[in-house]
């Protein structure tokens, strides 16, 4: 398996009082509050989650203590150090120094849930192993008591052999300053030596590295007879025989996988410790936890979660309206206003139509996005975002995949970026391609752009019961994308990628009150991220779309001959027929006409073709490139792109924008796969370009087939 | 009897653990080992997966894994 890249984001926006002395690696459970601790150690915003993957990048951060400071390097949450995913192994090498270009940390500071101590504890006693200046921050704290679970902390620290124990409280922040003062000194603390679990292991570890020479740390001898790392263990049985090595598991392990044999070791003293530090009280049953066991109930459950889907989806289209209008007319006042001071030129235009339209037709989405993040950011927050792989295995299962394909999917509503880098705790790498294939088709945000302003033009306003005819387009443009994927993922699970049936296992957080800084924190981010994007790529595209609409300008002493005008000819016709000719004879007009007569059987004009073609680095532009499309050559007017788009017609009169044109290009935008960041992920997380080939082929084709045949059968009627 | 017999509310001690079949070695380290008590939690529509709960802690598994765990009754269901 290949190493990742590391990413460094850069430690910026921060007054940096000292420089970092020491490297310190933070490390624990995933769920356990370790990005959240991150946060608030370092200072820096980072987005942080409840599900595995989020935090599968490396960050780092400066902490600043009162006379030092120190490198903080945030890790992917994992439960041991057997490194069976690709996140895990992402952790374990940074901790062990194998990482080229990484300093092996000089400390580790090692997060455990306070309601989870069982698994922190087993983490905690095979990083002892790497003989590290180690403290421990028992976060959730405030979770703990109200769960009724006291903690002897003087006890735990005893038992652990006197490594220092920080409680932490995530929700207030009681305890960081402690935490703070006793990280000056992180780096002198000494550990047991030999940690408590399984001392036979250690010593045996101990004494053959010894043997062995300077090259050999305790814990590469341990990795290569737990047989956790090839290399290791390669190199072991070369220096030491494979007989004598294979009698020294025998001695060990007794026979069984070691890896079993760890755990059965190791989680045997961690059950001693809990008995002996922490105490639980007899839980009452309140009717919150009756509701929430109610909620955990297969078909309540069930509901419950298509409930939200909708709800999500409904809240996108009805609670964003009146922000959009207010960005809406802003912006077209904004672009009055500069024609009205500027006069009529070129100026004005690439101003009034390239820049403000271009831009402002991104921005106005920005509420929806903003509202679908919130809920997505909730529904992680809470837990719930996990639960929904339990809930969901068995539909993954029946397209070859697992419940854990089910969160990088998710994630993918909002973005194929990060979800594709999400399915790196997906062990199997059939399976983790698939979903990387499949994710893609999840309706990102940036397709809601195109499916506002196609499904604001041409689907009724109205209700039904109680639900919106729009909303419910929507909801079955996310339908479309979901059957997209998994349709793509049992095809590619019973051909190319055929393998083994997937385990399915997860550990499920429980139930949490969103943190409401937090949630303003990655809300913020999230938002930020798109933006930045709309300010870089959209923008670039929407100036290089008005310079190729813009020019070359047409000899305006020539009249229009090639598009045909209709009698009574007015004014406002001959300014239309001009801009329209002007267009035509753009060089994006001749782009697009040059390739029209490939989307002629999809009924889209040249104009519908351009902005596709002109999509394909980022799908987002699309609306951007259409709005300077139309908007280009006409005066500036309070007509809306969508009444725009609706009015536009073919040279013989009819309607471009039929029915089933815009259900085909609906259906193009719900499969196609445009933008080059998916694919430029695909081809990192893959290490090959044929994976991102492929997909590209694959699901250009297939929207275009949809779009071909909606168009082709709705046109016969 | 095997965990993936038990009923929803039911609680069992881990006896014997079957290591071949790997799934089982990861559910072995996420904690589920000989001796410690596991309730079961939810049974998914269709009776697959479960959703098992120990030491505080939530884990969901697939029948075809809890079959390889060997399981003695400690409380019958609420």
């Amino acid at each position: 398996m290949t190493k990742n890249k590391e990413v460094k984001i850069p430690v910026s926006g921060i007054g940096i009082r000292h420089k970092a002395r020491a490297s310190i690696a933070l490390i624990g459970n995933p769920n356990a509050g370790k990005s959240t601790l991150f946060n608030r150690l370092t200072g820096l915003r980072q987005t942080t989650a409840n599900f595995p993957g989020v935090t599968v990048e490396k960050h780092q951060g400066t902490v600043q203590l009162a006379n030092s400071a120190l490198n903080l390097v945030d890790l992917p949450g994992i439960y041991s150090l057997d490194g069976n995913s690709v996140d895990e192994r992402i952790a374990v090498d940074v901790t062990l120094g194998r990482v080229p270009g990484t300093d092996r940390p000089a400390g580790l500071l090692v997060v455990i849930d306070a309601t989870h101590i069982y698994q922190g504890l087993y983490l905690l006693e095979q990083l002892l192993e790497l003989q590290l200046p180690t403290m421990v921050v028992l976060t959730m704290i405030d979770a703990a008591s109200a769960a009724g679970i006291s903690i002897d902390y003087d006890a735990l620290q005893k038992a652990l052999g006197g490594i220092p124990v920080y409680p932490v409280s995530n929700i207030s922040g009681h305890g960081l300053d402690e935490l703070k003062d006793a990280l000056e000194h992180i780096t002198d603390i000494t550990v047991p030596s030999i940690p408590a679990s399984w001392p036979e292991l250690s010593e045996t570890a101990q004494q053959l590295s010894q043997q062995l020479g300077a090259e050999w740390q305790r814990i590469d001898v341990i990795q290569a007879l737990l047989q956790t790392h090839p290399d290791f263990t390669g190199k072991l049985s070369e220096r030491l025989g494979h007989d004598t090595v294979a009698g020294l598991r025998l001695r060990l392990f007794g026979g069984s996988p070691p890896p079993a044999a760890e755990a059965r070791q190791r989680y045997q003293w961690v059950k001693g410790v809990i008995a002996d530090v922490q105490e639980q009280a007899p839980l009452y049953t309140k009717l919150s936890a009756r509701l929430l066991r109610w909620t955990n109930k297969p078909w309540p459950a069930t509901l419950l979660f298509f409930a939200v889907l909708l709800l999500v989806f409904q809240a996108v289209f009805t609670w964003a309206t009146p922000m959009m209008d207010i960005i809406d007319s802003a912006g077209s006042e904004l672009g009055g206003w500069i024609v009205g001071q500027l006069g009529s030129n070129a100026l004005s235009s690439f101003l009034a139509d390239g820049v403000i339209a271009g831009v402002g037709s991104v921005i106005i989405f920005l509420p929806q996005i903003l509202i679908l993040f919130l809920f997505i950011i909730l529904l992680e927050d809470t837990g719930y975002l996990a639960r929904t792989s339990f809930l969901m295995d068995r539909v993954m299962r029946s397209v070859g995949l697992s419940g854990q394909s089910v969160i990088p999917m998710l994630s993918s509503f909002a973005c194929a970026v990060p979800a594709i880098m999400a399915t790196r705790v997906i062990p199997d790498r059939r399976d983790r391609i698939a979903t990387i294939l499949a994710a893609p088709f999840m309706t990102c945000s940036a397709r809601l752009p195109i499916y506002a302003l196609l499904i604001a033009a041409f689907v009724p306003n109205q209700s039904i019961g109680w639900m919106n005819l729009q909303g419910l387009v929507l909801f079955g443009l996310y339908l479309l994308g979901i059957l997209g994927g998994l349709g793509t993922a049992l095809l590619l699970k019973s051909t190319a990628l055929k393998g083994p049936k997937p385990h399915f296992m997860l550990a499920l957080p429980e139930f949490r009150t969103p943190h409401i800084q937090t949630v303003a924190i990655k809300l913020y981010d999230r938002g930020r991220i798109f933006l930045k994007r709309a300010g870089s790529v959209i923008f670039v595209v929407a100036i290089l779309v008005w310079t190729l609409a813009y020019f070359p300008r047409m000899d305006t002493s020539q009249i229009p001959s090639t598009t045909a005008l209709t009698a009574p000819v007015g004014q406002t016709d001959i300014n239309n027929a001009m801009a329209a000719a002007q267009m035509e004879q753009s060089w994006l007009g001749r782009i697009g006409r040059t390739i029209a007569p490939v989307f002629k059987p999809l009924g889209w004009d040249w104009r519908v073709s351009s902005a596709v073609v002109a999509g394909f680095p980022a799908r987002e532009v699309v609306v951007a490139v259409m709005g300077t499309m139309y908007a280009v050559g006409s005066d500036a007017d309070d007509q809306s792109l969508s009444e725009k788009l609706r009015a536009a017609r073919w040279p013989d009169g009819s309607i471009i924008f039929t029915l089933p044109m815009v259900l085909g290009l609906l259906v193009f935008y719900a499969w196609c796969l445009q933008c080059a960041a998916t694919l430029a992920t695909i081809r990192r997380e893959t290490n090959s370009w044929r994976w991102p080939i492929f997909a590209w082929t694959y699901m250009t084709g297939i929207g275009y087939l949809g779009a071909l045949i909606i168009y082709q059968a709705g046109s016969l009627f | 009897m095997t965990l993936a017999d038990l009923n929803p509310g039911e609680s069992a001690k881990l006896d014997e653990i079957d290591t071949r079949d790997p799934g089982v070695i990861r559910l072995m380290i996420l904690g589920m080992v000989e001796d410690i008590t596991v309730s079961m939690e939810n049974i998914a529509i269709g009776g697959d997966p479960l959703e098992v709960g120990f030491f505080g802690s939530s884990v969901s598994l697939r029948k075809e894994q809890a079959r390889h765990f060997k399981v003695s009754l400690v409380t019958a269901g609420d």
